[in-house]
């Protein structure tokens, strides 16, 4: 299982600012290892966040995204304490799911 | 000994069983792609094949659409941060295309009613390149480009 999510989801005037810190290696399946063998690729695919259910933002990403990778973006509304919740799938189909309350 | 296997299998459900053969790393892990995932989208490898895969055509280059918080020179190729915003009324999808990367696509992100067309993230490059902003809005494709100088390459090996 991957380490957790770091969320920050904070009411900025009337929408909310959402900035995500993932912990992923995102091997993009073209380096390779100090022996010389290729490290396989391995990286998350698709992103799903909700608020309170509602889906404010799907992302599909390829190998260049970097590893640990950040992202931020706004959605119009929320209110604090309201939950953000981001999903991410990774191509073994491994996934992680963490929830934030708006502050 | 047969038995022991089977009863393996029924108590711990062959996924699981799987799983645990995949964690202990007798197979290797099963590439499996995500659901939704659009492997034709991303299996590109030129401006002109990645744009036809996204049924974009030939995107009009459009200022309301902006990279900010983006660097004209990146020293660790491994780690440039990217933002994008578009001004276009209805911008349903954001995507961002570095030319010169082994793949062109790097992140496509998509944007419901409600959710604001700006969006930052980090990626990698192999190379300078020009770095590509695509807006889907209204039905309709636009583009903006920038150049990004890379000191270190972010492809390592």
């Amino acid at each position: 299982m991957a380490d957790p999510m770091k969320i920050r989801a904070n009411l900025v005037g009337d929408s909310t600012e959402v900035k995500v810190l993932m912990s992923h290696e995102m091997d993009t399946g073209l380096v390779k290892d100090k022996d010389g063998k290729i490290i396989p690729a391995w990286w998350i695919q698709t992103v799903k966040v909700t608020h309170n259910d509602k889906v404010v933002l799907t992302a599909q990403w390829g190998t260049a995204v970097s590893k640990n990778p950040f992202m931020s973006f706004k959605f119009k509304g929320g209110a604090k304490g309201d939950k953000v919740t981001i999903t991410w799938v990774d191509n073994h189909n491994d996934s992680r799911t963490d929830t934030a309350l708006i502050a | 000994m047969d038995m022991d296997r089977r009863q393996v299998l029924k108590t711990s459900g062959g996924a699981t069983f799987l799983a645990l053969l995949a964690a202990a790393g007798w197979i290797p892990p099963a590439h499996a792609d995500a659901p939704g995932w659009n492997k034709s989208e991303f299996d590109t490898h030129t401006m002109d094949a990645t744009l036809a895969a996204l049924g974009a055509g030939k995107p009009a280059t459009s200022s309301d659409v902006a990279f900010f918080s983006t660097p004209d020179i990146a020293e660790n190729g491994a780690v440039v941060p990217i933002g994008v915003t578009s001004k276009l009324p209805n911008t349903e999808s954001i995507a961002i295309l570095v030319e010169k990367n082994p793949f062109t696509l790097a992140a496509l992100f998509d944007l419901p009613a409600g959710t604001e067309p700006t969006i930052s993230t980090r990626v990698k490059m192999r190379e300078t390149s020009n770095v590509y902003a695509l807006v889907k809005a209204g039905g309709k494709y636009f583009m903006t480009s920038k150049e990004i100088k890379v000191t270190l390459g972010g492809c390592g090996g």
